[in-house]
Protein backbone atom coordinates (compact mmCIF):
# COMPACT_ATOMS: atom_id res chain seq x y z
CA UNK A 1 0.00 0.00 0.00
CA UNK A 2 2.37 2.18 0.93
CA UNK A 3 4.67 1.73 -1.90
CA UNK A 4 1.89 2.74 -4.24
CA UNK A 5 1.30 5.68 -2.93
CA UNK A 6 4.54 7.03 -3.06
CA UNK A 7 4.80 5.77 -6.76
CA UNK A 8 1.69 6.81 -7.70
CA UNK A 9 2.70 11.18 -6.87
CA UNK A 10 5.87 10.35 -8.77
CA UNK A 11 4.69 8.42 -12.12
CA UNK A 12 2.44 11.84 -12.26
CA UNK A 13 5.23 13.52 -11.82
CA UNK A 14 7.46 12.18 -14.63
CA UNK A 15 4.46 12.93 -16.89
CA UNK A 16 4.59 16.12 -15.66
CA UNK A 17 1.10 16.02 -15.37
CA UNK A 18 -2.31 14.53 -14.31
CA UNK A 19 -3.98 12.59 -16.58
CA UNK A 20 -6.44 14.27 -18.40
CA UNK A 21 -9.36 12.27 -20.20
CA UNK A 22 -8.96 12.02 -24.46
CA UNK A 23 -12.49 13.85 -24.12
CA UNK A 24 -12.09 16.96 -22.45
CA UNK A 25 -10.77 18.97 -25.26
CA UNK A 26 -13.53 17.35 -27.43
CA UNK A 27 -15.90 18.18 -24.58
CA UNK A 28 -14.70 21.79 -24.48
CA UNK A 29 -14.31 22.28 -28.34
CA UNK A 30 -17.96 21.81 -28.85
CA UNK A 31 -19.30 24.06 -25.98
CA UNK A 32 -16.66 26.75 -27.29
CA UNK A 33 -18.75 26.19 -30.50
CA UNK A 34 -21.78 26.65 -28.74
CA UNK A 35 -20.55 29.80 -26.60
CA UNK A 36 -19.74 31.32 -30.13
CA UNK A 37 -22.27 30.58 -32.16
CA UNK A 38 -25.78 31.21 -30.36
CA UNK A 39 -27.88 30.97 -33.60
CA UNK A 40 -26.96 26.92 -33.47
CA UNK A 41 -29.91 26.75 -30.45
CA UNK A 42 -31.65 30.11 -31.11
CA UNK A 43 -33.07 29.87 -34.52
CA UNK A 44 -34.38 26.84 -33.71
CA UNK A 45 -35.69 27.92 -30.37
CA UNK A 46 -37.47 30.71 -32.24
CA UNK A 47 -39.05 28.64 -34.70
CA UNK A 48 -40.70 26.54 -32.07
CA UNK A 49 -42.15 29.72 -30.54
CA UNK A 50 -43.36 30.85 -33.55
CA UNK A 51 -44.82 27.60 -34.09
CA UNK A 52 -46.56 26.98 -30.34
CA UNK A 53 -47.37 30.72 -31.09
CA UNK A 54 -49.08 30.25 -34.73
CA UNK A 55 -51.07 27.16 -33.19
CA UNK A 56 -52.23 28.84 -30.16
CA UNK A 57 -53.93 31.38 -31.87
CA UNK A 58 -54.68 29.55 -35.98
CA UNK A 59 -55.30 26.42 -35.06
CA UNK A 60 -57.18 26.38 -31.49
CA UNK A 61 -59.55 28.88 -33.00
CA UNK A 62 -60.11 26.55 -36.06
CA UNK A 63 -60.81 23.69 -34.37
CA UNK A 64 -63.34 25.57 -32.01
CA UNK A 65 -65.77 26.27 -35.39
CA UNK A 66 -65.81 22.44 -35.94
CA UNK A 67 -68.54 20.44 -34.19
CA UNK A 68 -67.26 17.08 -34.91
CA UNK A 69 -65.36 15.92 -32.36
CA UNK A 70 -62.91 13.93 -34.50
CA UNK A 71 -62.54 16.42 -37.16
CA UNK A 72 -61.52 19.03 -34.80
CA UNK A 73 -59.06 16.30 -33.29
CA UNK A 74 -57.60 15.91 -36.66
CA UNK A 75 -57.32 19.71 -37.12
CA UNK A 76 -55.40 19.98 -33.67
CA UNK A 77 -52.78 17.21 -35.43
CA UNK A 78 -52.24 19.07 -38.37
CA UNK A 79 -49.59 21.54 -37.25
CA UNK A 80 -47.49 18.47 -35.22
CA UNK A 81 -45.84 17.30 -38.95
CA UNK A 82 -45.24 21.29 -39.88
CA UNK A 83 -43.66 21.89 -36.43
CA UNK A 84 -41.64 18.89 -37.44
CA UNK A 85 -40.49 20.15 -40.76
CA UNK A 86 -39.81 23.92 -39.57
CA UNK A 87 -37.42 22.72 -36.70
CA UNK A 88 -35.56 20.64 -38.87
CA UNK A 89 -35.50 23.11 -42.06
CA UNK A 90 -34.07 25.69 -39.86
CA UNK A 91 -31.50 23.11 -38.25
CA UNK A 92 -30.53 22.41 -42.11
CA UNK A 93 -29.96 26.22 -42.76
CA UNK A 94 -28.55 26.97 -39.23
CA UNK A 95 -26.13 24.08 -40.18
CA UNK A 96 -24.70 24.96 -43.22
CA UNK A 97 -24.29 28.33 -42.50
CA UNK A 98 -22.37 27.48 -39.72
CA UNK A 99 -20.30 24.88 -41.57
CA UNK A 100 -19.56 27.71 -43.84
CA UNK A 101 -17.83 29.80 -41.42
CA UNK A 102 -16.78 27.15 -38.74
CA UNK A 103 -12.74 27.50 -40.06
CA UNK A 104 -12.90 31.05 -42.03
CA UNK A 105 -14.13 32.70 -39.25
CA UNK A 106 -11.26 31.63 -36.73
CA UNK A 107 -9.15 32.45 -39.80
CA UNK A 108 -10.36 35.76 -40.26
CA UNK A 109 -10.75 37.01 -36.42
CA UNK A 110 -6.90 36.05 -36.36
CA UNK A 111 -7.88 33.73 -33.24
CA UNK A 112 -6.80 30.55 -34.39
CA UNK A 113 -3.92 31.65 -33.02
CA UNK A 114 -5.14 31.39 -29.72
CA UNK A 115 -6.69 28.26 -30.25
CA UNK A 116 -3.19 26.87 -31.68
CA UNK A 117 -1.92 28.45 -28.90
CA UNK A 118 -3.36 25.37 -26.83
CA UNK A 119 -2.80 21.68 -26.68
CA UNK A 120 -5.57 21.19 -28.76
CA UNK A 121 -4.99 19.15 -32.08
CA UNK A 122 -6.62 19.91 -35.74
CA UNK A 123 -8.21 16.65 -35.59
CA UNK A 124 -10.33 17.54 -32.29
CA UNK A 125 -10.96 21.12 -33.42
CA UNK A 126 -12.20 19.74 -36.79
CA UNK A 127 -14.20 17.12 -35.51
CA UNK A 128 -15.89 19.25 -32.64
CA UNK A 129 -17.00 21.39 -35.48
CA UNK A 130 -18.37 18.75 -37.70
CA UNK A 131 -19.97 17.61 -34.36
CA UNK A 132 -22.13 21.13 -34.63
CA UNK A 133 -24.38 19.82 -38.06
CA UNK A 134 -24.00 15.80 -37.46
CA UNK A 135 -24.63 15.62 -33.34
CA UNK A 136 -25.93 18.78 -31.66
CA UNK A 137 -28.02 19.82 -34.19
CA UNK A 138 -29.84 16.94 -35.27
CA UNK A 139 -30.40 16.09 -31.20
CA UNK A 140 -31.42 19.33 -30.23
CA UNK A 141 -34.28 19.49 -33.32
CA UNK A 142 -35.28 16.16 -31.90
CA UNK A 143 -35.62 17.25 -28.42
CA UNK A 144 -37.03 20.66 -29.18
CA UNK A 145 -39.74 18.49 -31.97
CA UNK A 146 -40.86 16.57 -29.06
CA UNK A 147 -41.20 19.22 -26.95
CA UNK A 148 -43.10 21.75 -29.15
CA UNK A 149 -45.82 18.72 -30.08
CA UNK A 150 -45.90 18.07 -26.47
CA UNK A 151 -46.74 21.43 -25.64
CA UNK A 152 -49.04 21.34 -28.74
CA UNK A 153 -51.20 17.94 -27.19
CA UNK A 154 -51.59 19.39 -24.03
CA UNK A 155 -52.89 22.18 -25.47
CA UNK A 156 -55.32 20.59 -27.17
CA UNK A 157 -56.56 18.27 -24.77
CA UNK A 158 -56.85 21.68 -22.56
CA UNK A 159 -59.24 23.33 -24.94
CA UNK A 160 -60.93 19.73 -25.74
CA UNK A 161 -61.63 19.47 -22.18
CA UNK A 162 -62.83 22.92 -21.75
CA UNK A 163 -64.95 22.15 -24.64
CA UNK A 164 -66.37 19.38 -22.53
CA UNK A 165 -65.55 16.99 -25.35
CA UNK A 166 -63.60 13.35 -25.33
CA UNK A 167 -60.06 13.88 -25.44
CA UNK A 168 -59.94 10.26 -26.81
CA UNK A 169 -60.15 10.36 -30.60
CA UNK A 170 -57.22 12.97 -29.75
CA UNK A 171 -54.38 10.56 -28.26
CA UNK A 172 -55.91 7.78 -30.09
CA UNK A 173 -55.39 10.09 -33.53
CA UNK A 174 -51.51 10.71 -32.59
CA UNK A 175 -49.47 7.87 -32.53
CA UNK A 176 -46.69 9.77 -30.54
CA UNK A 177 -44.62 7.12 -29.88
CA UNK A 178 -44.24 6.32 -33.69
CA UNK A 179 -43.73 9.44 -34.56
CA UNK A 180 -41.00 10.31 -32.76
CA UNK A 181 -39.07 6.64 -33.57
CA UNK A 182 -39.76 7.85 -37.19
CA UNK A 183 -37.98 11.10 -36.73
CA UNK A 184 -35.36 10.07 -34.94
CA UNK A 185 -35.07 7.21 -38.09
CA UNK A 186 -35.12 10.34 -40.42
CA UNK A 187 -32.61 13.15 -38.77
CA UNK A 188 -30.10 10.30 -38.53
CA UNK A 189 -30.38 8.81 -41.65
CA UNK A 190 -30.64 11.62 -43.79
CA UNK A 191 -29.62 14.72 -41.59
CA UNK A 192 -26.84 12.76 -40.25
CA UNK A 193 -25.65 10.44 -42.93
CA UNK A 194 -27.31 11.42 -45.94
CA UNK A 195 -26.28 15.32 -45.59
CA UNK A 196 -22.84 14.49 -43.76
CA UNK A 197 -20.71 15.00 -47.37
CA UNK A 198 -22.57 18.32 -47.84
CA UNK A 199 -21.36 19.57 -44.55
CA UNK A 200 -18.13 18.12 -44.92
CA UNK A 201 -17.17 19.84 -48.21
CA UNK A 202 -18.58 23.03 -46.43
CA UNK A 203 -16.10 22.71 -43.61
CA UNK A 204 -13.27 22.21 -46.18
CA UNK A 205 -14.35 24.99 -48.01
CA UNK A 206 -14.06 27.08 -45.08
CA UNK A 207 -10.78 25.99 -44.35
CA UNK A 208 -9.39 26.15 -47.70
CA UNK A 209 -11.20 29.83 -49.15
CA UNK A 210 -9.59 33.07 -48.31
CA UNK A 211 -12.68 35.07 -48.96
CA UNK A 212 -16.28 34.08 -50.43
CA UNK A 213 -16.81 30.93 -48.65
CA UNK A 214 -19.78 31.04 -50.27
CA UNK A 215 -18.98 31.55 -53.77
CA UNK A 216 -16.18 28.69 -53.48
CA UNK A 217 -18.28 26.40 -52.25
CA UNK A 218 -20.95 26.40 -54.64
CA UNK A 219 -19.30 27.75 -58.24
CA UNK A 220 -18.09 24.26 -58.69
CA UNK A 221 -20.96 22.59 -58.25
CA UNK A 222 -22.59 25.05 -60.60
CA UNK A 223 -19.88 25.15 -62.97
CA UNK A 224 -20.08 21.50 -63.57
CA UNK A 225 -24.14 21.39 -64.49
CA UNK A 226 -23.49 24.48 -66.48
CA UNK A 227 -20.83 22.52 -68.45
CA UNK A 228 -22.96 19.65 -68.71
CA UNK A 229 -25.74 21.75 -69.95
CA UNK A 230 -23.94 23.42 -72.85
CA UNK A 231 -21.63 20.15 -73.83
CA UNK A 232 -24.18 17.44 -73.99
CA UNK A 233 -27.64 19.38 -73.43
CA UNK A 234 -28.42 16.92 -70.34
CA UNK A 235 -29.06 18.18 -67.18
CA UNK A 236 -27.69 14.70 -64.99
CA UNK A 237 -25.53 16.54 -62.48
CA UNK A 238 -28.33 18.81 -61.50
CA UNK A 239 -30.41 16.31 -60.84
CA UNK A 240 -27.82 14.63 -58.84
CA UNK A 241 -27.20 17.58 -56.80
CA UNK A 242 -30.96 17.87 -56.49
CA UNK A 243 -31.61 14.11 -55.39
CA UNK A 244 -28.58 14.62 -52.55
CA UNK A 245 -30.03 17.86 -51.20
CA UNK A 246 -33.84 17.01 -51.38
CA UNK A 247 -34.13 13.52 -51.40
CA UNK A 248 -33.21 9.81 -49.93
CA UNK A 249 -33.48 6.60 -50.21
CA UNK A 250 -34.19 6.66 -46.83
CA UNK A 251 -37.89 6.48 -47.07
CA UNK A 252 -40.67 7.78 -44.43
CA UNK A 253 -41.87 11.09 -45.73
CA UNK A 254 -43.63 13.49 -44.20
CA UNK A 255 -46.75 14.53 -45.45
CA UNK A 256 -49.90 15.36 -43.38
CA UNK A 257 -52.01 12.57 -45.10
CA UNK A 258 -49.61 9.83 -43.25
CA UNK A 259 -49.99 11.42 -40.07
CA UNK A 260 -52.96 9.19 -38.88
CA UNK A 261 -50.94 6.19 -39.94
CA UNK A 262 -48.18 4.08 -39.11
CA UNK A 263 -45.33 6.46 -39.92
CA UNK A 264 -42.81 3.52 -39.36
CA UNK A 265 -44.48 1.66 -42.54
CA UNK A 266 -42.66 3.80 -44.70
CA UNK A 267 -39.61 3.61 -43.30
CA UNK A 268 -36.77 1.72 -45.50
CA UNK A 269 -33.36 1.12 -43.61
CA UNK A 270 -32.70 -1.97 -45.94
CA UNK A 271 -32.95 0.04 -49.13
CA UNK A 272 -30.75 3.13 -47.57
CA UNK A 273 -27.90 0.45 -46.14
CA UNK A 274 -27.51 -0.78 -49.64
CA UNK A 275 -27.37 2.36 -51.68
CA UNK A 276 -23.89 2.59 -52.89
CA UNK A 277 -24.82 6.90 -53.16
CA UNK A 278 -24.68 7.07 -49.32
CA UNK A 279 -21.63 4.96 -48.65
CA UNK A 280 -19.86 6.95 -51.64
CA UNK A 281 -21.35 10.48 -49.88
CA UNK A 282 -19.52 9.13 -46.21
CA UNK A 283 -16.71 8.03 -48.23
CA UNK A 284 -16.58 11.72 -49.63
CA UNK A 285 -17.05 13.27 -46.15
CA UNK A 286 -14.35 11.08 -44.72
CA UNK A 287 -12.17 12.49 -47.52
CA UNK A 288 -13.06 16.51 -46.73
CA UNK A 289 -12.84 15.88 -43.05
CA UNK A 290 -8.88 14.89 -43.57
CA UNK A 291 -8.30 17.30 -45.98
CA UNK A 292 -9.87 19.61 -43.76
CA UNK A 293 -7.62 18.43 -40.78
CA UNK A 294 -4.60 18.45 -42.79
CA UNK A 295 -5.34 22.26 -43.82
CA UNK A 296 -5.38 23.48 -40.52
CA UNK A 297 -2.08 22.49 -39.87
CA UNK A 298 -0.69 25.03 -42.71
CA UNK A 299 -3.19 27.25 -42.31
CA UNK A 300 -2.62 31.03 -40.03
CA UNK A 301 -4.60 33.94 -39.68
CA UNK A 302 -5.89 35.81 -43.16
CA UNK B 1 19.00 22.00 -20.42
CA UNK B 2 18.94 22.87 -23.89
CA UNK B 3 15.17 24.13 -24.62
CA UNK B 4 15.88 24.91 -28.08
CA UNK B 5 18.05 24.04 -30.57
CA UNK B 6 18.19 25.06 -34.49
CA UNK B 7 20.76 24.10 -36.96
CA UNK B 8 20.79 24.91 -40.60
CA UNK B 9 17.39 26.09 -40.01
CA UNK B 10 15.40 27.34 -43.72
CA UNK B 11 12.37 28.50 -44.78
CA UNK B 12 11.63 29.94 -47.85
CA UNK B 13 7.94 31.28 -49.30
CA UNK B 14 8.14 31.58 -53.10
CA UNK B 15 11.24 32.60 -54.09
CA UNK B 16 12.15 34.82 -50.92
CA UNK B 17 14.42 33.12 -48.05
CA UNK B 18 12.60 33.88 -44.62
CA UNK B 19 15.36 31.85 -42.89
CA UNK B 20 18.53 31.12 -44.53
CA UNK B 21 20.02 29.02 -42.73
CA UNK B 22 19.67 29.72 -38.81
CA UNK B 23 21.76 28.32 -36.01
CA UNK B 24 20.56 29.12 -32.89
CA UNK B 25 20.54 27.38 -29.06
CA UNK B 26 19.16 28.19 -26.17
CA UNK B 27 19.04 26.99 -22.63
CA UNK B 28 16.59 26.29 -19.75
CA UNK B 29 16.08 30.01 -17.71
CA UNK B 30 16.82 32.63 -20.26
CA UNK B 31 14.85 35.26 -21.76
CA UNK B 32 15.74 35.59 -25.25
CA UNK B 33 15.37 38.42 -27.18
CA UNK B 34 15.00 38.21 -31.08
CA UNK B 35 15.38 41.30 -32.34
CA UNK B 36 15.47 42.32 -36.29
CA UNK B 37 13.31 44.63 -38.55
CA UNK B 38 10.08 44.35 -40.30
CA UNK B 39 10.32 41.26 -42.68
CA UNK B 40 13.85 39.88 -41.17
CA UNK B 41 12.26 36.11 -40.21
CA UNK B 42 11.78 37.19 -36.59
CA UNK B 43 8.21 35.48 -37.03
CA UNK B 44 8.90 32.82 -39.39
CA UNK B 45 11.45 31.63 -36.82
CA UNK B 46 9.05 31.66 -34.29
CA UNK B 47 6.52 29.95 -36.24
CA UNK B 48 8.76 27.19 -36.48
CA UNK B 49 9.70 26.74 -33.17
CA UNK B 50 6.09 26.53 -32.36
CA UNK B 51 5.60 23.74 -34.93
CA UNK B 52 2.54 26.34 -36.97
CA UNK B 53 4.95 26.10 -40.36
CA UNK B 54 6.87 23.46 -41.59
CA UNK B 55 10.21 24.26 -42.25
CA UNK B 56 13.69 22.68 -43.26
CA UNK B 57 16.81 21.96 -41.44
CA UNK B 58 17.16 20.72 -37.91
CA UNK B 59 14.99 22.07 -34.63
CA UNK B 60 13.97 20.56 -31.48
CA UNK B 61 12.03 22.10 -28.72
CA UNK B 62 12.21 20.54 -25.64
CA UNK B 63 13.67 17.20 -27.38
CA UNK B 64 10.75 17.62 -30.03
CA UNK B 65 10.22 18.30 -33.17
CA UNK B 66 7.66 20.87 -33.17
CA UNK B 67 6.23 20.15 -36.41
CA UNK B 68 5.75 16.21 -36.62
CA UNK B 69 4.87 16.54 -32.45
CA UNK B 70 3.02 19.54 -32.12
CA UNK B 71 0.21 18.54 -30.11
CA UNK B 72 2.40 16.68 -27.37
CA UNK B 73 4.41 19.74 -27.43
CA UNK B 74 1.87 22.65 -26.90
CA UNK B 75 1.49 21.13 -23.10
CA UNK B 76 4.73 22.11 -22.73
CA UNK B 77 4.79 24.99 -24.50
CA UNK B 78 2.75 28.42 -24.82
CA UNK B 79 2.76 31.35 -26.81
CA UNK B 80 1.49 35.07 -27.66
CA UNK B 81 1.44 35.79 -31.15
CA UNK B 82 0.55 38.65 -31.23
CA UNK B 83 -1.94 41.04 -29.47
CA UNK B 84 -5.53 40.92 -30.09
CA UNK B 85 -5.90 37.01 -31.31
CA UNK B 86 -8.35 36.24 -28.15
CA UNK B 87 -11.62 35.84 -29.71
CA UNK B 88 -13.76 38.94 -29.62
CA UNK B 89 -16.72 37.21 -28.93
CA UNK B 90 -15.43 35.38 -25.76
CA UNK B 91 -16.39 36.62 -22.27
CA UNK B 92 -13.48 36.47 -19.34
CA UNK B 93 -15.29 33.90 -17.27
CA UNK B 94 -15.87 31.64 -20.69
CA UNK B 95 -11.72 32.16 -21.60
CA UNK B 96 -10.92 31.66 -17.78
CA UNK B 97 -13.59 27.96 -18.52
CA UNK B 98 -12.31 26.98 -21.75
CA UNK B 99 -8.85 27.11 -20.62
CA UNK B 100 -9.37 25.32 -17.50
CA UNK B 101 -11.27 22.50 -20.22
CA UNK B 102 -8.52 21.83 -22.03
CA UNK B 103 -5.16 22.71 -20.68
CA UNK B 104 -4.37 20.38 -17.94
CA UNK B 105 -1.41 22.77 -16.47
CA UNK B 106 -3.37 26.11 -16.51
CA UNK B 107 -3.69 27.01 -12.47
CA UNK B 108 -7.13 28.72 -12.55
CA UNK B 109 -6.49 30.00 -9.33
CA UNK B 110 -3.37 32.04 -10.11
CA UNK B 111 -5.27 33.52 -13.24
CA UNK B 112 -8.04 34.71 -11.45
CA UNK B 113 -5.05 36.24 -8.46
CA UNK B 114 -3.75 38.02 -11.17
CA UNK B 115 -6.71 39.61 -12.67
CA UNK B 116 -7.96 40.71 -9.14
CA UNK B 117 -5.26 43.01 -9.69
CA UNK B 118 -6.65 44.25 -12.98
CA UNK B 119 -9.69 46.10 -13.90
CA UNK B 120 -11.03 43.42 -15.97
CA UNK B 121 -14.68 41.91 -14.55
CA UNK B 122 -15.13 38.12 -15.43
CA UNK B 123 -19.01 39.34 -16.92
CA UNK B 124 -17.30 41.38 -19.70
CA UNK B 125 -16.51 40.41 -23.05
CA UNK B 126 -13.24 40.35 -24.71
CA UNK B 127 -14.87 43.23 -27.34
CA UNK B 128 -15.37 45.38 -24.27
CA UNK B 129 -12.04 45.43 -23.36
CA UNK B 130 -9.48 47.88 -23.46
CA UNK B 131 -6.25 46.71 -25.55
CA UNK B 132 -4.32 46.99 -23.02
CA UNK B 133 -7.13 44.79 -21.02
CA UNK B 134 -6.90 42.19 -23.65
CA UNK B 135 -3.13 42.29 -23.26
CA UNK B 136 -3.56 41.68 -19.69
CA UNK B 137 -5.80 39.02 -19.83
CA UNK B 138 -4.11 37.10 -22.72
CA UNK B 139 -0.95 37.45 -20.18
CA UNK B 140 -3.26 36.36 -17.02
CA UNK B 141 -4.04 33.14 -19.13
CA UNK B 142 -0.57 32.43 -19.97
CA UNK B 143 1.07 32.84 -16.92
CA UNK B 144 -1.06 30.59 -15.38
CA UNK B 145 0.20 27.66 -17.26
CA UNK B 146 2.84 25.96 -15.66
CA UNK B 147 5.07 25.94 -19.10
CA UNK B 148 8.54 25.51 -19.71
CA UNK B 149 8.82 27.76 -22.65
CA UNK B 150 6.90 30.81 -23.30
CA UNK B 151 7.12 32.92 -26.90
CA UNK B 152 5.57 36.38 -27.18
CA UNK B 153 5.52 37.82 -30.89
CA UNK B 154 5.43 41.37 -30.28
CA UNK B 155 3.20 41.03 -27.32
CA UNK B 156 3.09 44.64 -26.45
CA UNK B 157 2.30 46.15 -29.37
CA UNK B 158 0.29 49.05 -29.39
CA UNK B 159 0.41 49.80 -25.71
CA UNK B 160 1.33 52.43 -24.05
CA UNK B 161 4.34 52.48 -21.91
CA UNK B 162 2.48 52.25 -18.73
CA UNK B 163 1.09 48.69 -19.89
CA UNK B 164 4.36 47.94 -21.33
CA UNK B 165 6.43 48.13 -18.00
CA UNK B 166 3.59 46.53 -16.18
CA UNK B 167 3.57 43.94 -18.57
CA UNK B 168 7.64 42.91 -18.05
CA UNK B 169 6.96 43.71 -14.46
CA UNK B 170 4.43 41.38 -13.77
CA UNK B 171 6.16 38.41 -16.49
CA UNK B 172 9.73 39.14 -14.07
CA UNK B 173 8.26 39.05 -11.04
CA UNK B 174 5.53 36.77 -11.28
CA UNK B 175 6.18 34.63 -13.84
CA UNK B 176 10.08 33.94 -15.06
CA UNK B 177 11.88 31.45 -12.27
CA UNK B 178 15.29 29.73 -13.45
CA UNK B 179 13.42 26.57 -14.85
CA UNK B 180 11.25 28.70 -17.32
CA UNK B 181 12.47 29.84 -20.64
CA UNK B 182 11.11 33.04 -22.70
CA UNK B 183 11.84 34.29 -25.73
CA UNK B 184 10.31 37.54 -26.88
CA UNK B 185 10.55 39.67 -30.05
CA UNK B 186 9.40 43.23 -30.32
CA UNK B 187 10.16 46.44 -31.88
CA UNK B 188 10.26 48.33 -28.34
CA UNK B 189 13.12 47.08 -28.01
CA UNK B 190 14.25 50.04 -24.87
CA UNK B 191 12.03 47.45 -22.93
CA UNK B 192 13.53 44.74 -23.35
CA UNK B 193 17.06 45.93 -21.47
CA UNK B 194 16.22 45.10 -18.48
CA UNK B 195 14.58 42.37 -19.14
CA UNK B 196 16.73 39.68 -21.11
CA UNK B 197 19.38 37.70 -20.20
CA UNK B 198 20.16 36.93 -24.04
CA UNK B 199 20.14 39.14 -27.49
CA UNK B 200 19.64 38.04 -30.59
CA UNK B 201 19.58 40.00 -34.04
CA UNK B 202 18.03 39.07 -36.99
CA UNK B 203 18.48 39.94 -40.61
CA UNK B 204 17.51 38.84 -43.74
CA UNK B 205 16.79 35.30 -42.75
CA UNK B 206 20.18 35.39 -40.54
CA UNK B 207 21.27 35.74 -36.88
CA UNK B 208 23.64 38.53 -37.11
CA UNK B 209 24.14 38.96 -33.06
CA UNK B 210 24.22 36.58 -30.81
CA UNK B 211 25.74 37.35 -27.32
CA UNK B 212 24.69 37.35 -23.57
CA UNK B 213 23.62 40.12 -21.61
CA UNK B 214 26.84 39.94 -19.49
CA UNK B 215 28.92 39.69 -23.01
CA UNK B 216 26.64 42.69 -24.40
CA UNK B 217 27.54 45.13 -21.33
CA UNK B 218 31.26 44.04 -21.73
CA UNK B 219 31.70 43.74 -25.33
CA UNK B 220 30.17 47.25 -26.36
CA UNK B 221 30.97 50.39 -25.06
CA UNK B 222 29.56 54.00 -26.35
CA UNK B 223 31.55 56.96 -25.92
CA UNK B 224 30.29 60.88 -25.98
CA UNK B 225 33.30 62.90 -27.75
CA UNK B 226 33.71 66.15 -28.48
CA UNK B 227 34.87 67.20 -32.24
CA UNK B 228 37.92 68.02 -31.56
CA UNK B 229 38.28 64.29 -30.38
CA UNK B 230 36.53 62.72 -32.95
CA UNK B 231 39.34 61.92 -35.10
CA UNK B 232 41.15 60.39 -32.44
CA UNK B 233 38.58 58.09 -31.34
CA UNK B 234 37.97 57.13 -34.80
CA UNK B 235 41.28 55.49 -34.82
CA UNK B 236 40.22 52.73 -32.15
CA UNK B 237 37.48 51.79 -35.17
CA UNK B 238 34.52 52.50 -33.99
CA UNK B 239 31.05 50.59 -35.64
CA UNK B 240 29.25 52.98 -35.30
CA UNK B 241 28.94 56.86 -35.11
CA UNK B 242 25.95 59.01 -34.38
CA UNK B 243 26.14 62.91 -33.96
CA UNK B 244 24.13 64.66 -30.75
CA UNK B 245 24.03 67.85 -30.34
CA UNK B 246 27.17 68.79 -31.89
CA UNK B 247 28.93 66.36 -30.10
CA UNK B 248 29.46 62.27 -31.67
CA UNK B 249 28.58 59.29 -30.12
CA UNK B 250 30.99 56.27 -31.04
CA UNK B 251 30.02 52.43 -30.11
CA UNK B 252 32.58 50.61 -30.02
CA UNK B 253 33.04 46.30 -30.27
CA UNK B 254 36.14 44.84 -27.56
CA UNK B 255 37.59 48.18 -27.32
CA UNK B 256 39.79 49.28 -23.88
CA UNK B 257 37.67 50.80 -21.46
CA UNK B 258 40.48 52.63 -20.00
CA UNK B 259 41.40 53.80 -23.34
CA UNK B 260 37.91 55.05 -24.48
CA UNK B 261 38.08 57.09 -21.01
CA UNK B 262 40.46 59.46 -22.24
CA UNK B 263 38.39 60.67 -24.94
CA UNK B 264 34.64 60.72 -22.56
CA UNK B 265 32.37 59.41 -20.80
CA UNK B 266 32.23 55.81 -21.27
CA UNK B 267 28.63 54.37 -20.64
CA UNK B 268 26.98 51.17 -21.84
CA UNK B 269 24.60 52.03 -25.15
CA UNK B 270 21.07 50.96 -25.39
CA UNK B 271 20.25 47.65 -27.21
CA UNK B 272 18.13 49.96 -29.92
CA UNK B 273 21.58 51.92 -30.53
CA UNK B 274 23.09 48.82 -31.26
CA UNK B 275 20.57 47.36 -33.30
CA UNK B 276 20.79 50.57 -35.31
CA UNK B 277 24.65 50.28 -35.59
CA UNK B 278 24.44 46.72 -36.67
CA UNK B 279 21.81 46.68 -38.96
CA UNK B 280 23.19 50.07 -40.45
CA UNK B 281 25.98 48.11 -41.04
CA UNK B 282 24.74 45.30 -42.35
CA UNK B 283 22.43 47.37 -45.28
CA UNK B 284 26.16 49.21 -46.06
CA UNK B 285 27.37 45.56 -46.40
CA UNK B 286 24.35 44.20 -48.50
CA UNK B 287 24.71 47.62 -50.63
CA UNK B 288 29.09 47.23 -51.39
CA UNK B 289 27.82 43.63 -52.67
Amino acid sequence: MNTQSNTMPESFDSQGIAPMSATRPMYWSVRRELWENRSIYIAPLAVAVVVLFGFLIATIGRAMSMHDPARRAAVLTEPNTFAELLIMGVAFVVGLLYSLDALHGERRDRSILFWKSLPVSDLTTVLSKASIPLVVLPLFSFALTVATQWIMLLLSTAVMLGSGLSVAPLWTHMPLFQMWLALLYHLFAVHVLWYAPIYGWLLLVSGWARRATFLWAALPWLAIGIVEKLAFNTSHFAAWVGYRVSGSPAGGSFTADNVSMDPLMHLTPGRFLTNPGLWIGLAFFAACIAAAVRLRRYQGPI
Amino acid sequence: MTVIEARGLRKAFGATLALDGVNLRVEEGRILGLIGPNGAGKTTALNAILGLTPYQGELRVLGRDPWAERDELMRDVCFIADVAVLPRWMRVSQALEYVAGVHPRFDRVKAEAFLAKTDIRHASRITELSKGMVTQLHLALVMAIDAKLLVLDEPTLGLDILYRKQFYDSLLNDYFDRSRTIVVTTHQVEDLQNVLTDLMFINRGRIVLDCSMEEFESRYLEVMVNPEQVAAARTLKPIHERPVLGRSILLFDRADRKQLATLGDVRTPNISDLFVAVMGNQTAQGAAR
